[in-house]
């Protein structure tokens, strides 16, 4: 299917990065790094500006939160597609909790700029030089970001869904 | 991208007026707001706000068992659900390593190409009536309905089905739908050709759709768009063909493409990826009579619910439907980005799992949310009875735009 292969693809990148790429696995088949946030501008535009690899194609933005590894609680996590020899690669970006910024990449794709806000939204993570960083799905004056995962699903204050009025 | 009201000086000018377009304005189709600045009747600035039937689904999908989170995405793009719901069981049977059988993939492939077609006629009917022509829009809804019933045929609801479960069907296809189906083959290629004939050189809908928004490839590309109107440009990007799931791999079909990207290339690439799914219908059909007509979900004890009978009268049974039931199934784990060809483009479903009873965090990539970004920009200079039937063409549904 694809026309390079995953090894290929991470020979390319380790010889371009080295170190700064690590963490390298391949679940079920999907190239998977890990870079620092001084590096992820470069890595994702020169995966873009590569006359082989071209991976033009910015398929998603999201993030995750892990609570419980330290200084490594927030993931940002780029899947990014070359079209052209029909391979993605999914780059991660850890962030600590308390300094969540990262640059933007709306300066690659201008596809970006949503895809942000809505990580910024959902997980208050800072894209630097981000033209318009707002929140995009929920109501500007909300105070948290929902997705982290100290965050309840229902306001624990709530007191119309109490079991007693289920006869529970 | 075009037309541009150029000023000097010296000509004569009114003051700007605000327009607030939504959020819910007749002509729009959903709950879009859009801020405008206009110039007369072109728009000189557009400000899109979206949001306002955000579910959270990303959110209560963490909170939920696999199999109950196939209702959540029925309702991102209500108006192909199956897909939705084919593309969540897709991801989790990826993560879980289940392979399903050859018939299974098949009659997934005719729900899934009839949703297609069913979102396709609402978009391009829909692009009629806001160009002026509604005999189109109720011509097709006929078979729309006709699809509506296949689906209640086969899992007993029509909007937002719920159709299938993880492995396979929650019960096989009766010899009903299969009718249902062959009939609405031979009804709707009468009523396509009808309906392009109706339009395709109709001098009042080309004037108003022949060059109107007109998108480059590498603007396209640059947005990330994906799905009919990133064909319309000319980009041959089908996420059937290029990762074939479900065994698209086996089926013969064409990936229609577009030259300008304008709204009457969209029109015309939507017409003919129906004509490609009835290619696709048919020939599941036919492949589907070469398998065992009993087949109808993967042999996974663990994670597909037995029959009721044995329920009531089998242990090992009662087991396994406790255990689905109450979300007790081991999972793997681990994280998978599995997508689908949905109506709208390239519907990405981005799972990690820690091996708990639902998921640790799942993304939805969701095409119109992506599709819908360039709209304010790409609003710029426009008139606004060209952007209203620009939003038609795209096709945003509020319920994938919001999640």
């Amino acid at each position: 299917m694809s026309k390079i292969t995953n090894e290929e693809l991470l020979q390319r990148v380790t010889a371009q990065f080295g170190k700064n790429v690590t963490n390298v696995t391949d679940p079920y088949g999907l190239l998977t790094v890990e870079t620092s946030r001084e590096q992820i501008i470069d890595v994702l535009s020169w995966l873009k500006a590569d006359a082989q690899l071209q991976f033009i194609y910015l398929t998603d933005i999201t993030a995750i939160h892990y609570p419980e590894i330290e200084g490594k609680e927030v993931g940002v996590i780029y899947h990014v597609h070359s079209l052209v020899n029909n391979i993605r690669i999914r780059i991660k970006v850890f962030l600590a909790e308390g300094d969540v910024n990262i640059p933007t990449a709306t300066t690659v794709w201008n596809g970006a700029n949503w895809m942000e806000r809505e990580t910024y939204d959902f997980f208050g993570v800072n894209f630097t030089g981000h033209p318009d960083l707002r929140r995009i799905l929920n109501v500007d004056d909300m105070t948290v970001y929902p997705m982290r995962k100290e965050f309840p699903l229902e306001d624990p204050n709530r007191v119309d869904k109490k079991d007693y009025f289920f006869g529970r | 991208m075009q037309n541009f009201p150029t000023y000097s000086d010296n000509d004569l000018q009114s003051e700007l007026s605000t327009l607030n377009l939504g959020p819910t304005h007749p002509a729009t189709h959903g709950v879009f707001q859009n801020v405008l600045q206009l110039d007369g009747e072109r728009i000189v600035s557009g400000v899109s706000t979206i949001g306002y039937i955000h579910r959270a689904f990303e959110k209560i999908a963490e909170h939920r068992p696999f199999y109950q989170i196939t209702p959540l995405t029925d309702r991102l793009n209500y108006c192909s659900a199956p897909i939705n719901n084919m593309g969540w069981h897709m991801t989790v049977e990826k993560l879980l390593g289940i392979q399903t059988p050859k018939r299974v993939d098949y009659l997934r492939i005719i729900i899934m190409e009839l949703s297609r077609i069913a979102d396709h006629i609402v978009c391009n009917g829909v692009l009629g009536v806001d160009t002026g022509a509604f005999t189109g829009f109720l011509y097709m809804m006929e078979h729309r309905e006709a699809i509506y019933e296949i689906f209640e045929e086969v899992c007993g609801s029509r909007l937002t089905t719920n159709i299938g479960r993880i492995g396979g069907f929650e019960r096989n296809f009766n010899d009903i739908a299969f009718e249902k189906t062959r009939k609405f083959l031979v009804n709707f290629r009468v009523a396509l050709a009808e309906f392009e004939s109706l339009f395709n050189r109709n001098r009042i809908f080309v004037d108003r759709t022949k060059g109107v928004a007109a998108v480059t490839p590498e603007m396209a590309l640059s947005y990330s768009w994906s799905g009919p109107i990133l064909r319309a440009t000319g980009v041959d990007y089908d996420v059937r063909a290029m990762n074939p799931y479900c065994s698209y791999e086996d089926f013969d079909f064409e990936v229609p493409v577009g030259t300008s990207g304008d709204v009457y290339d969209r029109f015309l690439v939507r017409n003919e990826e129906m004509k490609q799914s009835m290619r696709l219908i048919e020939q599941a059909l036919a492949k589907v009579e070469k398998e065992d007509p009993n087949i109808f979900h993967a042999d996974v004890p663990e994670y597909y619910l037995p029959p009721k009978e044995e329920v009531y009268n089998n242990m090992e049974a009662l087991i396994y439907h406790f255990k689905i039931v109450m979300g007790e199934v081991k999972t793997p784990v681990g994280e998978v980005y599995h997508s689908v060809e949905g109506a709208n483009g390239e519907l990405g479903f981005y799972l990690v799992n820690d091996g708990g009873r639902s998921p640790y965090r799942l993304h939805f990539r969701r095409p119109s949310f992506i599709n819908y970004q360039m709209y304010a920009p790409m609003s710029r200079g426009m008139l606004l009875s060209d952007a209203i039937i620009n939003m038609s063409s795209l096709n945003v549904i509020a319920g994938e735009l919001d999640a």
